[in-house]
């Protein structure tokens, strides 16, 4: 990761720190004197003003140094935790962030006002302001020094034990001038007493030369505090020329080496060994491009297997090359599902963005609102839950907003004053399961009706089933908020979680009893880059369904093909279900197979029959999205490409049924 | 030979500051992303300077310096903390834990350098 970019890595790192802290701060509204989690506070902020300050975010240096010296007061029992100080600490989490992600122009007034509300919300012993930095005393006298200088040292015991080079040190006093080294011997008691890791040599030094006074300190700034120093400027002393130039000292021959220890030879393996729970952050595109080519690899052992089958290779040769693509199959395969799992992460981390939302919720409600969350643990490919988030914003806020009562309102319903909303996570099969739930008022059954009369969506007094009724709230603009507070009313209605849901092949189903709640159920395919395809053949095309989505293959004999021409519909034991004839709809102008098959897919409870020429088996499917220019091309969802290099295009299965279920519906129009 | 730097440091992006600075001055760097990590690294190896922060989860930096002082294999390392505030009283206890010396946050790299150099003399 040496390619890469502080600023971005600093970037990275402050959303995870603000998102720990912010998580912090929430569990301290709870236990406001858990000493653990005020620790946990001030270690976050005290670590973001540092490396804020070190990649140039100065405003974010400043601004969050006054959250933490609160912190730190707090820390140190000055006073204590209050809920007021929490949640001006939580909204300074938002003007830090946005100071993390742009430049901090333009943002000096909403920290003002920030601060100024932290300054109302600590104690007034506690006001937070700085310290001002004690300037050192002014400089000497520069001519102080101009000759050159005698000094005289010793250093702490210690010194060598903790790190002090004594010969660095005189290598530099070396270039500051020329200079004349005497060791002094004095204090080494006789050889039995000597412990070799005790400094207990002294030096008498003589620099000439125009030296600051400083820049023989700043040599020793390290040992200053903890040494004995005698500094004189040479002109007040007696030059001992007399003496002569006492001999220097041999480096290191005065002076016992430190003892060399043998490093064990299994430290090599304890290095290896990785330590429980460490991790690796991997940026998200070379995973992307890991992918890609493991995609290409399913691709080529898929032609090589095609191959061995083909009966091109002599009957010896066909053997030994099956079993080479029995072995790559079995590799690739664990490859893929190693990649897959690579790119897994909990949803702990989606829905611990939600306890802030629920935090903010309440407060700008004025109801009492708890969050459960079940199936933290349950993992899911990162770009699928980065897309759930906002669909899953809007229903936790529709839940609040319009799903749970005031805490009168609850009171009297012989409901707990404090509503509760369940968000809860699981796997089942290659889907994950979400689910919203409120315990608040429920939908109300005459209100959507009346709201969908009023809209045109449905005419006055249509017979509808009561999950037709429900899901007329996913219709686009549709709102049954009486009065629209700051929370509904943003112009992104249900229509667009529907839609959003949809894109990850996902599907969004309602459960709502009225006065007793509603629930939510999201199920998501857990990753978005390889599914399990039915290939079909149309005419001289081939095209991928989604295995998920198919129910059962049927055939359409020759006789029924004739008897349902025109109108498209089968019995399928008690029901009766519309089909598309793939070869109208894609307009391929060949003749039909004699003995065409229907395949039956279903989505969000509808279902449809496909005809088509034949059912080739299934087909291991690595999604390729479609270009840009292909962006209106509904019926397909992506492409893929074949063992034989030839491109399948995936089947769209939501565009499809709906196609079919609104033929179905003019033709009962018809009659 | 390179000499080998352990820097501690629970942000990643000032490990990685600190790690292009010295690279790119030929020294070897090992991290370690808080004081347990660091002491487990110093325990199997002999570092020529460690760079530690003071403010880290699971093990500080001042019960690091005093742990890893304690290792015959340390004997005479040069450990410099780093500090955001010129804190006297700090750099007191930080030299009695048996810190060599400081680098005040936040440091330019030609700082650091200067530094690593002063403690490994070379």
């Amino acid at each position: 990761m040496s390619d890469q970019d502080p600023i971005a890595a600093f970037r990275v790192e402050a959303g995870d720190l603000l998102d720990q802290i912010e998580q912090a701060l929430l569990d301290l509204s709870n236990r406001l004197d858990d000493r653990g989690l005020i620790d946990a506070v001030f270690r976050g902020l005290h670590t973001l003003k540092g490396s804020g300050a070190m990649f140039g975010f100065d405003a974010l240096a400043t601004f969050t140094h006054h959250c933490e010296t609160a912190f730190d007061r707090v820390r140190k029992g000055f006073f204590p935790a209050t809920a007021e100080l929490v949640h001006v600490i939580l909204s300074a989490m938002d003007h830090m962030r946005a100071l993390v992600d742009g430049d901090g122009s333009g943002l000096e007034a909403t920290g003002a006002a920030i601060l100024g509300r932290l300054q109302a919300a600590l104690p007034e012993s506690g006001t937070v302001t700085a310290a001002p930095e004690t300037e050192d005393a002014a400089p000497e006298a520069a001519s102080e020094g101009a000759g050159g200088w005698h000094l005289r040292f010793r250093l702490p015991p210690s010194a060598l034990a903790n790190g002090t080079n004594p010969l660095s040190l005189l290598d530099e006093l070396r270039e500051l001038g020329e200079c004349r080294v005497v060791a002094l011997c004095d204090a080494l008691p006789p050889l039995p007493d000597l412990i070799p890791t005790e400094c207990l040599i002294g030096w008498d030094v003589t620099l000439t030369g125009a030296i600051a006074r400083e820049a023989i300190e700043d040599v020793f700034i390290f040992v200053m505090d903890d040494m004995d120093m005698e500094l004189t400027p040479l002109a007040s002393v007696a030059i001992e020329s007399a003496a002569g130039p006492a001999p220097q000292p041999e480096p290191g021959s005065s002076l016992p080496a430190a003892p060399v220890v043998a490093t064990p030879a299994t430290d090599a393996a304890a290095r290896q060994a990785p330590r429980a729970g460490e991790s690796v952050r991997v940026p998200a595109e070379r995973l992307d491009v890991l992918m890609d080519r493991v995609g290409e690899l399913v691709i080529v052992q898929s032609r090589l297997s095609q191959l061995a089958n083909s009966g091109l290779i002599g009957a010896s040769g066909e053997v030994a090359l099956r079993s080479i693509s029995e072995e790559i199959e079995r590799l690739v395969s664990e490859m893929r599902d190693t990649m897959m799992v690579l790119r897994m992460v909990p949803v702990a981390n989606l829905f611990g963005r939600f306890r802030r939302l629920i935090h903010d919720l309440a407060r700008d409600t004025g109801k009492a609102i708890e969050l459960l969350t079940e199936g933290e643990a349950t993992e899911v490919d990162k770009t699928v839950t980065e897309q759930l988030a906002d669909p899953i914003v809007h229903l936790i806020r529709n839940a609040c907003d319009h799903g749970l009562e005031t805490p009168e309102e609850r009171l009297a319903a012989g409901k707990p004053a404090t509503g509760r909303v369940m968000l809860t996570a699981a796997h089942a099969g290659g889907e994950v399961l979400i689910t919203i739930t409120d315990d608040g008022r429920g939908i109300n059954r005459e209100r959507v009706r009346a709201k969908a009369e009023s809209n045109g969506l449905i005419q006055p007094g249509q017979a509808l089933s009561d999950h037709e009724l429900l899901q007329m709230i996913f219709h686009p603009g549709f709102s049954t908020a009486a009065q629209v507070t700051n929370l509904s009313g943003r112009g992104v209605g249900m229509d667009v979680v529907k839609r959003t849901i949809e894109g990850l092949r996902g599907t969004i189903d309602i459960a709502s009893q009225e006065g007793k709640g509603s629930t939510f159920t999201l199920r998501i395919p857990l990753t978005l880059a390889i599914i399990e395809g039915l290939l079909v053949r149309v005419a001289n095309g081939c095209y991928v369904i989604p295995l998920a989505a198919v129910e059962e293959c049927i055939e359409l004999t020759a006789e029924e093909d004739r008897r349902t021409r025109g109108r498209s519909m089968i019995q399928l034991r008690d029901a009766l279900v519309p089909f598309l004839r793939l070869h109208d709809l894609f307009d391929t102008g060949a003749e039909p197979d004699e003995h065409q098959k229907i395949v039956v897919i279903s989505a969000a409870g509808e279902r449809v029959g496909l005809v088509v020429d034949q059912i080739i088996g299934s087909h291991q499917t690595v999604i390729k999205s479609m270009s840009g220019v292909h962006r209106d091309v509904h019926s397909f969802s992506g492409a893929t490409i074949l063992g034989d290099g030839s491109v399948a295009l995936i089947l769209d299965i939501m565009q499809l049924v709906a196609t079919g279920q609104q033929r179905e519906a003019r033709l009962r129009a018809v009659g | 030979m390179t000499a080998s730097i352990l820097t501690v440091d629970d942000s990643s992006s000032l490990r990685l500051a600190t790690r292009i600075a010295l690279t790119g001055a030929g020294y070897t760097v090992t991290e370690a992303c808080d004081g347990l990590e660091g002491l487990g690294k110093a325990q199997g190896q002999k570092f020529d300077m460690i760079i530690t922060d003071l403010n880290m989860p699971n093990m500080d930096g001042l019960s690091m310096i005093r742990e890893i002082r304690k290792l015959p294999v340390q004997m005479g390392t040069p450990i410099i903390f780093l500090t955001t505030e010129s804190d006297d009283a700090l750099k007191q206890e930080a030299r009695a834990a048996g810190a060599t010396g400081w680098l005040v946050k936040p440091f330019q790299p030609d700082q650091l350098l200067r530094i690593a150099k002063k403690v490994l003399g070379r």
